[in-house]
């Protein structure tokens, strides 16, 4: 019975959001261009050593190949896809193509050694081994290499896993900047939401409700219209710059915009009440009285709010923290609204990879990282709050 | 609500400082959060069109600009098309999945529930970027279809677990003496159930239709042209040219979400 009323949900759920990201993972690790498209080539190349001139055959084999392809759209996905390995790909394998299935169509069929020769007389590039290493690396339908991209590591021609040259390390940048953004902004919630939960938990529950009114208000206004306010406030000619002149504390306008100060000012903004919730749930159940227990026993009142209170609070602030640490990690819009090019968090590439650059298996790739990262946070956020996500 | 306080006795000097810096702390935070949607709401009404302080003179144009214009009107039909649409969705499933679960215990059930709230701790770039490439293949990219039923699977883990809390409190023998009645089980969950676990379904939904009707990034991904929500149509706005019109949107929202948090406040006040 339970579950009858459950399955229409997993269903829904299943089809809506879970096939979706399985699909997405398994992108991430599909390689199927070359495999598909030249499956007799990577048979021939299969025991080539990579170093030396491949075999004659395969010459053959990718003649064979392209011949076979049944339309031109799946020699233009090879194509871009070798080109993506190798730049001149793309114009190798398109030339390449259009050779074999036009004029050589009505030439005699030749043994492989003379399509090596007919092969390297179309186009040259066919001696450089570049070509060949791409062709041969890419043979598999399943590929290690996004991921491994993903975190700045690559295989070699022999295999091997190494490091990528020290000025193209961009992702390994990325992800730490997007763990450091969302620290800032943790510690920041925490640093704000914390007294503030505390003063709420010293009212009466009447006037603590009416207070955290005020807090829910931009808990439930919408990210954009905070977004709007903010680019209001902060920029140039807004009012927290006009507030800072006027009280002589700076002499020229600050840049607070588009950059990582605004970034982190409105993202604490948002995720403010999601540290207040939890740290406030929390310390209404604290007693009072061990804080007055220990200020009459002599302690001085602030080494025993920390020693007596905050020891205390330890469930809320690991709840409060990391939920906002899991949810800042993913934020896409404000650092793509209000940060400059040097501010923008991994979401920002997944969504760039997926949108511009249209290669799929990256961002499935940083999406997989994204994903895999969220859920190991999420893992240890079960183990300390031990109970279900909930914001009601 | 006392601004004065009464000190005891035994309040030392650093008591009272600490007490007041409290407070002003705790005010300057309040402020942080709530200065930011208040300035903009005036700058709707400003005669300039630049969006800084001081205004010139009041105007209403920014909101006849917004009244008359076509891509803000459609935005606000396919925002009110997809997120009740979702929230329905959203509600019926999330209610049902919560009264089957409420009550059982079973091995797995942390397991079933981890799978259930997923929506609200995968990545919202990952659900818009898996949805968008599996959804292509399917044709079910840049439809209304599409777009509602990820807002409506992103909804429902709030319906899910605002229905279950709601349901820990609920006297079960309500449910036996309305079968041993007479009534059916259909019969005892609308007649019976329902009425009483009305606000927490009430409730969830209100968080479903909110997290719809607030959501951009999936819709960057999924929506077509003509899908465009109002989320959306303002990211294009304030990337590409922030004017009044958006503070005239954005008082708008914020009179509409507001209302939307005191209806649910009033009926969680009621619950209680």
């Amino acid at each position: 019975m339970a579950l009858a009323l459950t399955l229409p949900l997993l269903v829904f759920l299943l089809v809506t959001l879970l096939v979706p990201i399985g699909a997405l993972l398994m992108r991430a690790v599909e390689n199927p261009e070359v495999a598909r498209s030249l499956p007799a080539t990577g048979a021939a190349l299969a025991r080539w050593d990579r170093r030396t001139e491949p075999p004659a055959a395969a010459f053959a084999a990718v003649a064979g190949d392209l011949a076979s392809l049944d339309e031109g759209a799946e020699a233009g996905a090879l194509a871009r896809r070798l080109n993506s390995e190798v730049p001149g790909g793309r114009s190798l394998i398109m030339g390449t193509y259009r050779a074999v299935t036009g004029e050589w169509k009505s030439q005699p069929a030749v043994d492989a050694a003379a399509m090596r020769e007919r092969m390297i007389a179309l186009d040259p590039r066919w001696q450089e081994l570049k070509y060949w290493q791409a062709i041969a690396k890419n043979a598999a339908r399943w590929t290690p290499d996004y991921l491994l991209a993903s975190i700045d590591l690559r295989r070699g021609i022999d295999g091997s896993i190494e490091r990528v040259a020290e000025d193209q390390r961009v992702f390994t940048r990325i992800l730490g900047r997007t763990f450091q953004i969302s620290a800032a902004v943790t510690l920041a919630c925490l640093l704000l939401g914390y007294p503030l939960a505390y003063w709420l938990s010293t009212l009466s529950a009447r006037q603590a409700n009416v207070l955290m009114i005020l807090v829910l208000v931009p808990f439930w206004t919408s990210i954009l219209v905070r977004v709007a306010a903010w680019i209001v406030l902060l920029q140039r000619e807004g009012l927290v710059n006009k507030a800072l002149m006027s009280l002589h504390l700076v002499a020229e306008p600050l840049t607070l915009l588009f950059n990582r100060t605004g970034v982190v000012i409105s993202m604490t903004h948002i995720l403010l009440p999601f540290m207040i919730l939890p740290l406030y749930s929390v310390m209404k159940s604290v007693p009072p009285t061990y804080l007055r227990a220990a200020v009459s026993l002599g302690s001085p009142p602030l080494a025993a709010f920390f020693r007596v209170y905050v020891p205390q609070t330890w469930p809320g602030i690991g709840a409060g923290g990391l939920l906002v640490f899991i949810l800042a990690i993913g934020y896409y819009v404000t650092p793509a609204l209000l940060g400059g090019a040097d501010d923008q968090m991994l979401s920002y590439y997944i969504a760039q990879y997926t949108n511009v650059d249209v290669n799929w298996g990256m961002a499935c790739a940083l999406g997989a990282v994204l994903l895999a990262t969220t859920l190991v946070l999420y893992a240890v956020y079960r183990r300390v709050v031990k109970s279900e996500l909930s914001l009601g | 609500m006392s601004l004065l306080p009464v000190f005891p006795a035994y309040a030392t000097l650093l008591d009272k400082i600490g007490w007041w810096a409290l407070r002003v702390l705790c005010i300057a935070m309040l402020t942080f959060l709530l200065l930011p949607i208040l300035a903009i709401i005036p700058l709707s009404f400003s005669a300039s069109s630049f969006l800084a302080y001081p205004m010139p003179g009041w105007s209403m144009q920014w909101y006849e600009n917004l009244f008359t214009s076509s891509d803000w009107a459609r935005a606000a039909k396919n925002s009110f098309i997809v997120a009740p649409s979702a929230t329905v969705i959203a509600t019926i499933l999330g209610t049902l999945t919560a009264v089957g679960l409420a009550r059982v215990q079973f091995a797995g059930k942390g397991l079933l529930m981890s799978l259930l709230i997923a929506p609200m701790v995968v990545p919202i770039v990952v659900v818009g970027v898996a949805t968008y490439l599996f959804f292509a293949r399917i044709g079910l990219a840049d439809t209304y279809f599409g777009l509602i039923i990820v807002h409506a699977a992103l909804g429902a883990p709030f319906v899910v677990t605002t229905v279950i809390a709601t349901l820990q409190s609920f006297n079960q023998n309500l449910v036996r003496a309305s079968l041993s009645l007479g009534a059916g089980p259909v019969e005892t969950f609308f007649r019976v159930t329902l009425p009483v676990i009305a606000p927490g379904v009430i409730s969830g939904a209100l968080f479903a239709f909110a997290t719809s009707f607030d959501e951009v990034v999936v819709t960057l991904f999924l929506a077509g042209p003509s899908q465009v929500t109002l989320p959306r149509q303002m990211f294009t706005g304030i990337r590409e040219n922030i004017n009044p019109t958006i503070a005239a949107v954005a008082t708008l929202l914020i009179i509409f979400t507001t209302t939307l948090m005191l209806v649910l406040e009033w009926i969680r006040g009621r619950r209680r």
